[in-house]
């Protein structure tokens, strides 16, 4: 299990209602199911990942996130987990403004661009960073709305959204404790449970 | 004939009718007091009977979903999907399907001599429902001693006779996969169907329905509909692709004979059809399909139907098909998030409008291949091998 999902683990309540939007494979829920008892659906538009996630007998409803998710009713699920897709989506904004409607709570990661890495490769090459953690060149790659810790905590602020609980991670997905001394500087995955 | 038949074919099938002696009582007031269903069967039933899969057929079909009859060379209706190492695979599954009442391949229905004057129903027999087939079934699978179908599957009408299973018997199935269908039929479907009818019943040779005593078919009229009924099941896409405007002569001829290849085309198919089915029973499956709506029993909320229902749902649909689109299946996909059931859903791109669900597309095959294989699970058929005796024998057998 990875740090990142460990860390959503802990934060799902058991036999909760999940939705999780850009599941991937369905590993995440596969182990909310097994671990937690939660009921739940990903959301995916990947053809090999619904594909595994029905192998992984994890309910997945395809669907392209960014066209939105009227169909489901607000607070129908206990939460809403988003890990590492925010950065792919159209508008960021109005997906958050989404899953805080469908969810009691919400729970998002995403890639820190605040991380040190990051802003001396752009600073000292000048070019926008590539890295192994994220690897494709500017022209095609799916994300396409970096942003930084306080980014993220900047439109919290504005949309008067709860933040419950945040940590970090670095690239290997482990938990570290100097990253929370400097976690925009130091922390390369952010995790965000976020309320109404 | 067919020498060999291929290696993931069943091979040779036959069809068995089954007596039932029991009154059913149907939706529309009036009861079947004995009734024969034509079933055909495919793979064997594992000791615990927990592998059964049914089969529902669409508008058109019957109970030869695969396999070959004695002197054909096309095999039955769905042989894309079921056979040895195929999505519906009969080295673990044991698949049933059949002819539904009302049909006219040998299931009690109009064209069949009604045992109490001894002549064809004709249009007396009773309208069906999707419903009653469903409780037809349900004595098919007590006929068989199947207490619980691992998977009920169908696309289009087969897909409506699917949901309505899982309303209906909720314990009765683990599995439900609705394909290319809709939880109710839209106005536009409604008219359709109507021109279809219409064109049969003011066909002079249907007499009010009772053309078997005149010794004639409406042809023209059966016809008329299968053309109509053809157009709604292809897409735009998919009619321009296969004939564009081709002439057969190559020029513009200044008759009304048929000149470009689409008109050829659906002449040969609604004749085809004219010769093999029986008008009443186009009529009668039509109507059914209008009066399905599940949800008008509970105050027209779909969600409020699927309440109780307890098995396990794949929806799939193709981007192409307008007769049931995308969006017909998304929202029997909503009321069973809405309802807090079991469900997935995929929209299989392809260019073959609703004909879709019946070709064997590779990301379809894909998908119906991994929900099979968590069917097996379920049910605990890990390996082909745990099936000892051959399909094909078991079908020569039969």
């Amino acid at each position: 299990m990875r740090a990142d999902q460990e860390i959503i683990h802990e934060w799902i309540k058991p036999a909760a209602r999940v939705l999780d939007l850009g599941c991937g494979d369905g590993k995440l829920l596969r182990h909310l199911m097994d671990n937690k008892q939660v009921r739940g659906y990903g959301i995916e538009n990947n053809h090999d990942h619904i594909t595994a996630c029905i192998k992984n007998n994890v309910n997945v409803i395809e669907k392209d996130i960014d066209k939105g998710l009227a169909s489901i009713k607000d607070n129908s699920f206990d939460s809403v987990i988003m890990t590492q897709a925010l950065q792919v989506m159209h508008r960021p904004d109005l997906i958050v403004d989404e899953m805080l409607r469908i969810g009691k709570e919400c729970i998002v990661t995403f890639p820190n661009f605040g991380h040190w890495r990051a802003r001396s490769y752009l600073g000292f090459r000048g070019h926008m960073p590539v890295s192994k953690f994220l690897s494709y060149s500017w022209y095609d790659t799916p994300n396409i709305h970096f942003c930084t810790f306080k980014d993220f905590e900047q439109l919290c602020v504005q949309k008067n959204i709860h933040i419950l609980n945040r940590t970090v991670v670095d690239n290997e997905h482990q938990h570290r404790w100097w990253t929370n001394l400097w976690p925009n500087m130091l922390g390369e995955i952010a995790i965000y449970r976020i309320t109404r | 004939m067919l020498k060999k038949f291929p290696d993931d074919s069943i091979g040779l099938v036959a069809p068995q009718a089954i007596e039932f002696t029991e009154p059913l009582a149907l939706t529309c007031g009036r009861s079947l007091n004995q009734y024969t269903l034509m079933v055909e069967t495919y793979g064997e039933l594992n000791a615990d009977k927990s592998n059964a899969i049914l089969i529902c057929h669409a508008l058109s079909g019957h109970h030869h979903a695969a396999g070959y009859y004695e002197g054909d060379s096309k095999p039955g209706w769905w042989d894309s999907a079921i056979g040895p190492g195929k999505a519906i695979d009969t080295n673990k599954f044991f698949v049933v399907s059949l002819n539904n009442l009302g049909g006219c391949h040998g299931s009690s229905g109009p064209n069949q001599t009604d045992p109490q004057t001894g002549k064809p129903y004709g249009p007396d027999f009773p309208l069906m429902t999707v419903k009653d087939w469903v409780v037809s079934q349900a004595r098919l699978a007590d006929h068989l001693g199947i207490q619980q179908w691992a998977a009920v599957i169908g696309g289009s009408l087969g897909g409506m006779q699917a949901m309505q299973w899982a309303i209906s018997y909720p314990e009765r199935l683990r599995h439900c996969m609705v394909i290319a269908a809709a939880p109710k039929l839209s106005a536009q479907n409604i008219a359709f169907n109507e021109v279809a009818r219409q064109a049969i019943s003011k066909d002079p040779h249907f007499y009010d329905g009772r053309y078997y005593d005149h010794n004639v078919v409406p042809k023209t009229g059966l016809m008329l509909a299968r053309m109509v009924g053809h157009i709604t099941y292809l897409s735009d896409d998919g009619m321009r692709e296969k004939f564009g405007r081709e002439m057969n002569a190559g020029k513009l001829m200044f008759d009304f004979n048929p000149q470009f290849e689409v008109e050829s085309y659906l002449q040969y198919q609604g004749e085809r059809f004219s010769t093999a089915f029986d008008a009443n029973t186009y009529l009668l499956m039509t109507k059914a399909l209008d009066y399905f709506d599940p949800a008008s029993e509970f105050n027209h909320d779909l969600a409020q139907a699927l309440q109780h229902v307890t098995a396990k749902f794949m929806l799939i649909a193709f981007t192409t098909d307008w007769r049931f689109s995308p969006e017909r299946s998304r929202e029997i996909l909503d009321a069973l998030v809405d309802a807090g059931k079991e469900v997935s859903y995929t929209e299989v791109d392809s260019p073959q409008g609703h004909d879709a669900f019946l070709i064997p597309i590779p990301r379809y095959m894909e998908i119906f291949n991994a929900y099979m294989g968590r069917i097996a699970a379920d049910v605990s058929i890990e390996k082909p091998g745990d099936i000892k005796t051959p399909a094909k024998e078991s079908a020569h057998a039969r």
